[in-house]
This record gives structure tokens, sequence and C-alpha cells, in this order.
């Protein structure tokens, strides 16, 4: 338990550094412009450095999340600590995988705030491993969890994709064409992150929420109990996105609409997040 | 001796100058033969394009070799009075005429900063002297040297990494929109050299349609023909808008052709795909106010420029981290070329040490007629290690100090010291570093 303390308190430090790094990055000039040869190295090492950080992060968070897995015996994310911490942890992964994939390095600006962000709220948690009594512990909850946050993860990626295109349209709109414009892809790309980003989440987060009314049946009796937060906030959340998809195919609900619904969709699951159990 | 280059660019002189001057592919062998035949000029090249006449040369004398070229192009335009000319050409010797042909084959020169041409116009200017057989050791090593400094300057720096055309800026942009451009559609209405640009770099793209639409419906019809695409009927252009996802204004309407109603229903109709608006036409053919409307994206010939301006500062920044590498390299390949004067003189030196060596020699073997062959060859192999053991040190300080600042008083002292007149004097005293002529620039001013 003590080595998973201290690999998440690593990882804390890491996913920091990393987000100061990719925030600096914002306001560099991609490409080599100073002119002095030194100085533009600079901007290519911080750049390196800032993914540096994050794998590192990465693979401490790994280990920590792992440790704990361990030492609970159980399936994961069954509490708000867990919870944001694995969500911060996909956050990251899904971010190194389209760096290695794509090299759009202006999604680490976007993604690793977040994740720092989640992992921070998590620290702020208590974080003790509990022991869930015997009628909770089934395989039932750990697919639950597992699904809907893989879910989350999504429309928090569509989010992500939202914002950078709200931000790139602005640009456009008002003729700036500073190191930001240069950085983030085009509105078209930003589109399709987004439309992907849905289209993944919403099974993934329907999965969740019917196997978490299983889980519900199993251990509680009840399938659905109209008197809880959280499951009239997830339907709500889950009726928003059934629109937005609805909307995106049927009447053309795309680019800067689709990405302000992303961006006001993940206000819903931020507050799915609260009402978790502490 | 020196390395010369006496030119005329597009700072420098007019165009009505620079075509007369011109030395065209054909005549190019003709006049490498006629400045090489120049008793003053020991090896000789030309580059001549639209911007620049530029003759470069290796001369023993400095002076001598500046009027031979400056004969050399009064030649070339004989109608022309050469109070025309002359003011025009300027002038560099040493490491500045060095630097000056890096310069402009790493294109800082041009009057596009970074433009890529230039590079090939040397290489080719050099092959054609080589060709015609009128460069030497120092010529080819200077040239090899400066096309190579020219790709290091590409490789290294960004000089020409930002676009600064407008056309190109204009897909650039779509391109922030769109994503890759193929499978989009695009709508030409008007027509127009820029406009016309522009929809030539589109399709370039391989955009999957054009629509080229114009008041006069043939006119239409001849653009399609040049440009591929289809002609569309003047009165169906909004109709058009709905599938185009590019559309490139350029009339000689003299107020908007296309309003905020118009682009409203096209938009709706669109379903939010957005829509790109590029208007080149003076007066403006759009209204501006269109892109207030969602997913519209309008940019005026104004916002295109702007587009650019910002990598013209680029490269402008750019260009001075080539600047630096440029001065490092023409030091470099200046210091080899002031070795080479040392070179005669210590072949000379060598010459002159042997000779007295041996002659010595013989005399004492007359004295010594008792020796045998193997204490001849042990006296011979002294006195040579005794002549090696002395001349060393000075020959090694020679070489050193002939491409140092006072290389030449350096060797003036060698020369008094071993009385060696008869060779010939190197270059004469340091020539003179900076141009002659008044109307070349600073060499760090682009403009």
């Amino acid at each position: 338990m003590i080595a998973s303390a201290f690999f998440f308190k690593a990882t804390l430090l890491f996913y920091l550094l990393g987000t100061t790094f990719f925030l600096l990055h914002l306001w560099g000039r991609e490409r080599r412009e100073m002119s002095e040869s030194d100085r533009a190295n600079q901007g290519r090492w911080s750049r390196r450095f800032a993914i540096g950080v994050t794998a590192a992060g990465f693979l401490c968070h790994t280990v920590a999340l792992a440790l704990r897995v361990r030492v609970a015996n159980y399936v994961l994310f069954a509490d708000r600590h867990e919870a944001l911490s694995f969500f911060s942890w996909a956050m990251v992964l899904v971010f190194l995988c389209v760096e290695i994939r794509r090299r759009i390095h202006i999604l680490g600006s976007f993604i690793l705030p977040l994740a720092f962000l989640s992992l921070v709220s998590a620290s702020a948690l208590p974080n003790e491993v509990r022991n869930l009594n015997r009628t909770l512990k089934s395989t039932w909850l750990g697919v639950h969890t597992t699904l809907s946050l893989l879910g989350i993860v999504a429309f928090a990626l569509a989010f992500v994709s939202g914002l950078m295109y709200l931000t790139q349209e602005r640009l456009l709109k008002a003729k700036q064409f500073g190191p930001l414009y240069d950085k983030l892809p085009s509105l078209y790309l930003l589109d399709q992150w987004n439309a992907t980003a849905i289209l993944t989440g919403f099974p993934l987060f329907t999965l969740g929420i019917i196997s978490g009314a299983l889980w519900s049946q199993y251990a509680v009796g009840v399938l659905w109990a109209p008197d809880n937060p959280k499951q009239i906030l997830a339907i709500g959340v889950w009726l928003f996105y059934l629109m937005t998809l609805h909307g995106r195919v049927t009447i053309g609900w795309r680019a800067k609409r689709a990405a302000r619904l992303a961006v006001v969709g993940f206000a819903g699951v931020v507050l799915i997040f609260l009402t978790l159990s502490p | 001796m020196n390395i010369l280059l006496v030119g005329l660019n597009h700072r420098t002189a007019p165009v009505t100058i620079r075509e007369r001057l011109a030395i065209s592919e054909e005549r190019l062998g003709e006049a490498l033969y006629r400045l090489t035949a120049d008793p003053a000029i020991e090896e000789g090249l030309i580059l001549s394009t639209c911007n620049r006449v530029e003759v470069c040369a290796v001369a023993r004398e400095t002076t001598a070799g500046f009027a031979a070229l400056q004969r050399f192009l009064l030649a070339t335009a004989p109608d022309l009075p050469a109070d025309q000319i002359l003011p025009c050409l300027y002038l560099y010797t040493g490491v500045d005429g060095l630097r000056h042909l890096m310069r402009v084959a790493s294109s800082l020169d041009s009057l596009v900063i970074g433009e890529p041409q230039i590079l090939g116009q040397v290489k080719e200017a050099f092959e054609a002297a080589l060709r015609h057989k009128t460069t030497g050791v120092i010529l080819n090593k200077v040239m090899k040297k400066t096309i190579s400094v020219a790709k290091r300057v590409r490789t290294e720096t960004e000089i020409a990494a930002y676009a600064v055309s407008i056309s190109y800026a204009a897909v650039a942009l779509a391109k922030k929109i769109f994503g890759e451009l193929n499978g989009r559609a695009a709508l030409l209405i008007g027509a127009g050299e820029m406009a016309e640009l522009a929809a030539r770099h589109l399709v370039s793209q391989r955009i999957s349609s054009l629509a080229i639409t114009n008041r006069n419906y043939e006119r239409a019809v001849d653009l399609v023909q040049a440009l591929g695409g289809t002609p569309v009927p003047f009165e169906d252009f909004v109709a058009r808008m709905v599938e185009s996802d590019i559309v490139i204004c350029s009339t000689g309407a003299p107020d908007y052709l296309i309003g905020v109603a118009e682009v409203s229903r096209v938009v709706a109709a669109r379903q939010n795909r957005p829509i790109f608006f590029i208007d080149i036409s003076v007066p403006r053919n759009i209204d501006p106010a269109i892109n207030t409307l969602d997913n519209v994206f309008l940019y005026d010939i104004d916002d295109l420029k702007v587009a650019v301006e910002g990598n013209v500062r680029l490269r402008e920044a750019e260009a001075l981290k080539a600047e630096v590498i440029i001065v490092e390299e023409a030091e470099r390949v200046s210091h080899w070329l002031k070795s080479l004067d040392a070179i005669p003189m210590i072949v000379a030196l060598r010459d002159r040490a042997e000779e007295i060596r041996s002659a010595e020699v013989e005399k004492a073997f007359g004295k010594m007629s008792s020796l045998t062959p193997e204490q001849r060859a042990a006296f011979d192999a002294a006195t040579t290690a005794i002549v090696n053991k002395l001349l060393h040190h000075p020959l090694t300080v020679l070489k050193a100090e002939a491409a140092s600042a006072n290389g030449n008083m350096v060797l003036e002292a060698a020369r008094r010291l071993f009385q060696l007149q008869s060779l010939p004097i190197p270059s004469g005293p340091e020539p003179p570093e900076t141009e002659a002529s008044a109307c070349h620039p600073p060499p760090d001013q682009g403009d």
C-alpha cells in the first residue's frame, strides 16, 4: 500500500510537470522560428520533455493502479478516488497512443491538464482500500464501472476535441494565424474525432448503465432506484448523447454545433463524478 | 590569387539594364570563353538569371581583374553607354565575394527570400563553366562549397518552410478547415490571374470537382478548358454553392454579389458543413458580414496577405541565422584561399635549399675522394636532414601565417630573408574588402 501511494505521488509530480510543459508548448511556435538556433532547439526539447515526463507518469500510474488491485483483490473503480484515478490513467493512455501514431502534440496541452486535475481531485479524496461487503462485490460491479468509465473517457475526448474545434474555429474567424493556429489540427479532423469519440463512448456508456442495473438487481434487489441522483443523472447524460448522435446522423448536427454539444455534455459527466460514492 | 565578383541585381539595376546584360544559355559558352580569354582572368563563371547577372573570376591581380570584369560586362551590352552600366555594378573581392556568392545561392539576396529556384540556377552556371572548362582548382572548390553551404542553409534554417504566396496561403487555410483537400468541391466565380492561380493550386491538391462560372459563359468554358472542371451558368452559381466546399470569387462587379441572405440559405442546405469563401476581387464581391455566420469562413485579399506577412517575417528571422552560417563558411574558404598563396613560396624555398645543399655536397665530395659509397650516402643523408630540420619550422609558420590577416607581410619577409626575389608577387597588398560601387545596399539587408 505504501508502494502504491509512492507511485501515485510520483505520478502526480510527473503529470504536473507534463501539464506545465504542455501548457508552455501552447505558446511556443511549433517549428523553429526564433532567431538563435539554441533557442530554437529548446522548443523541441521542452516538447520532448513534456512527452517524456507524461510517459514516465503513465508508467508510475500503471504500477500504482496494479499494486492497488493486488492489495484490494477486487476489480477497481468502485469509489470516486479510484474512478478519477482510472479516468486520468485512460486519458493519458489515449494521448500516448495518439502521440505515437499521429504526433499531434497539442492534444497533450488539452488532455494533460484534464488528467492532472482529475488525479489531484482523486488525491484529495480518501484513498484507503475499502472492504466491500460480499453482496456488493461481484463481477457485474467491475463490468459496470469499467464500461461506464471507458464511456466517460470517450465523452471526455469528445469534449477535448470540441474545445479544440471551438478554439480553432475562433482563430480562423478572427484571422489570427499565431502559434496556436499552427499547432491545432484542421476543423475536419477535430470534428471527426468528436464523432468517433461519441460513437465509441455511447455504446460503452449504454452497456455500463445496463450492467449497473443488473448489478443493482443482483446486489440490492432493485433494477432502478428513482431516488438515486447518480442514476437519474446517468440517464440524463445518456439521453443527451443519444440526442447528439441522432442529430448528427439525421439533421446534420456536425462541426461547430457538435463541438458545442460535446463541451456541454461533458458538464453532465463531471456531475456524475460528484454523485459517485466518495 | 584572388577571387573577384562583379555583378548587378534587381536592387541595383532596373529591368531595362538587367535584360540587356542577361546572357542567355546559347550565348553562355561564347561569353565564358570571352571572359577567360582576358589575360588578367585565370578562372571564370557567369550566373545570369532574370534578377541578376554575376560574374565571378579568379585573378592574379585584383585591380586588373576588376577592370577586366567590367570590360567584359560593358562588352556584353555594347550599345549601352558605360555610364549607365557602371553605377549599377557592385564589386566584391576576397571574403566579401565569397559571402555574396553564398548569399545568392542561399537565396538571401533574392526578391523573395528563400525561393527555391536560385540554387538550381547557381548549379547550372557552375555546370556550364565546368563544361566549357573555364573554372580551375579555386573556383571549383569555391562553387562546390557555395552549393553545399546553400544546402546547409536550407536544412538548418527554416528559410523556405513558410509559404509566402497568396494562392498558397489560400490552400493552407483551406487545409486548416478541411484537412486534406482531395474529395472537396470548389467553385470559381469570375476570372482573373490570381483567382486562376488559386484554382490551379486547388486542382493540384486533387479536389474532386471544380465548377467555373462567369457572367460571360464563353469565358467560363475557356477557363474550363485550361483548368478542367465544369462550366456553370452564372444564374446558377448560388445553387452550386450548396455543393461547394470552397468558393473563390474574383469578378469585376462593383458591389456585393454574395450576401448574408444567400449564404444563410446555403449553410442551412449544407447541414452545418463548413464552407470557405475566398474573395480576391477588388472591390470586394462578398459581403464581409457572412463571416459572422456559423461554419462560414470568409477571407479577402488583405486577410490572405496578413496570413503570408507573418511568414515573410519568419523567413527574415531565419535569414539572420543563415547569415551566421554564411559568414563562418566564407571565412573558412577565404582562409583556404589565402593559404594557397604560401605554396609557391614553400616550393621555391625548398628548391633553393636543395640547390645549395647539393652544390655544397658535390664540392665536399670533390675534396674527399677516398670516401666509400656507404660513407657518401651517410654524408648525403646527414646534410639532407640538416636542411629539412632547419626548414621545417619556417615552412610550418609560413603555411599557417599565410592565411592570417598579416599573411602578406610574412610572405614578404620570407622572400627577403631567403632572397627569393624571382618569385611572382602573391596578390599584392591586402585588396580593398568593400565594394567600389555606391549603389549596393549593405549585405545584410533584404528588401
